[in-house]
């Protein structure tokens, strides 16, 4: 197998994760989960609150974003993001509430279509989250 | 000529206030290498985004109908400015510096006769433009609960300032704050975010053709508001890093005049100990001669 691409992971703090020789990056992008694999054309997309999947060989790691960005450029995978966790080292209480938050949000009137799918996205993730 | 009694009391109390400098300014180095580390870890991030938004920017073919955010409201009426201070003094010229470069900004809106408004980050910046532009302060803003300088306060000032544009309150927003070079050197900077400016060094030539999922614009009006926060977010990692620099070079400063006042102060107490001495042996000698 060919030696895959550069993954990088910021958030505004700090830099959150970077890696080299990733085989796959499976992101939830705004209009459904992308795959990326190497040699992908160059894209740039943003996300939706969902879990990304980082493969790296027969290694999986899966992470819960909020939100970002992600550029995808010579071999060279950026996500921007100023939520991320590991699901292992995930709170669960922190889950619930950001649940919580999320479906009071959700319930408000004024809120554009945008948002609520957004909202709806996330509750979804979080509830699958929490179950677990 | 002052008294023995009080120069030892000057000696006393200048010796301590030495000893609150000199506490200050290892309180500010310690605190000043966290700042900086956040400060160039926060980097990428804010440079990545720009380099997004730059890359998206080129690729818009139809520049009129781009986001407002991006081309600006079509007029030049209303300046706002954000003023971005620290909330403790004691720290040199750090905020003089950037509220004079604020000032000169000001003075050149109101004399072309536009409409100033201001918005102040950190208390120092209010208390000093309180006198002047007191009714051009729309917002006041202060940080003083937050220990560290963290992503959600800039989100917040990011929130009010969008806010304010899609209200249409102002037409172009201009950042005030102090960029870290090293521990002697902040440079002033204002920064205008709305409409964005790309600024002439990261003219990159990037003739990479992207695939945008979604479109464009759709991507350019998600991204361009999380810009504003990171920009902003950036400035105050900026300032946190420069406030401590600062201090640090203030009270080391401080500190060496303080040793030096304290040397003169000692030589003139030893003088005048030994003057009062050799006036009494003097007293002495003479009354033993009149015998």
């Amino acid at each position: 197998m060919r030696e895959g691409f550069k993954l990088e992971i910021v958030n505004p703090e700090s830099s959150f994760l970077s890696k080299e020789g990733v085989s796959e990056v499976v992101v939830p992008a705004f209009e459904g989960d992308m795959g990326i694999l190497k040699d992908h054309i160059s894209i740039i997309s943003f996300l939706k609150p969902g879990l990304m999947r980082i493969f790296e060989g027969s290694n999986e790691e899966i992470y819960y974003v909020d939100d970002g960005i992600i550029e995808f450029k010579n071999n060279c995978l950026s996500i921007l993001t100023s939520n991320i966790f590991d699901i292992k080292k995930i709170d669960k209480n922190f889950a619930k509430d950001a649940l919580a938050k999320a479906e009071q949000d959700a319930q408000k009137k004024d809120i554009s279509d945008q948002s609520k799918y957004l909202l709806d996205q996330k509750i979804e993730v979080l509830k699958n989250l929490t179950l677990n | 000529m002052a008294s023995l009694d009080d120069l030892k009391k000057r000696i006393s109390s200048v010796k301590s206030t030495q000893k609150i400098t000199k506490a200050m300014k290892m309180v500010a180095a310690s605190k000043l290498r966290r700042a900086q580390e956040s400060a160039e870890k926060g980097r990428p991030y804010s440079d990545k985004m720009n380099n997004i938004i730059l890359n998206l920017s080129n690729s818009i073919s139809d520049k009129e109908n781009s986001p407002k955010l991006l081309a600006g409201s079509g007029e030049d009426k209303v300046h706002l400015c954000i003023v971005m201070t620290s909330d403790r003094g004691l720290c040199g010229g750090f905020n003089t510096n950037i509220i004079k470069k604020a000032k000169s900004y000001f003075q050149k809106i109101l004399d072309s006769g536009k409409i100033l408004k201001i918005i102040t980050v950190g208390s120092k910046g209010y208390d000093q433009l309180k006198r002047t532009y007191k009714e051009n302060i729309i917002e006041k803003i202060s940080f003083k609960e937050s220990k560290n300088v963290n992503y959600f306060d800039a989100d917040k000032v990011g929130k009010i300032i969008i806010d304010k544009f899609e209200k249409k309150e102002f037409d172009v927003c201009t950042i005030f704050y102090n960029q870290f070079k090293n521990v002697i050197t902040q440079i002033p900077q204002e920064q205008q975010i709305i409409p964005l400016k790309a600024s002439e060094s990261e003219t990159s030539s990037s003739e990479d053709n992207y695939e945008f999922e979604p479109e464009e614009d759709e991507i350019l009006s998600n991204l361009l508001p999380k810009n504003i926060s990171t920009q902003i977010f950036k400035a105050m990692l900026e300032n946190s890093a420069s406030e401590q620099g600062s201090r640090m070079s203030a009270m080391d400063n401080a500190t060496r005049n303080a040793g030096e006042m304290v040397d003169k102060l000692t030589i003139q107490y030893n003088r005048s100990r030994q003057a009062a001495i050799t006036k009494e042996l003097i007293e002495i000698i003479s009354g033993a001669e009149s015998l």
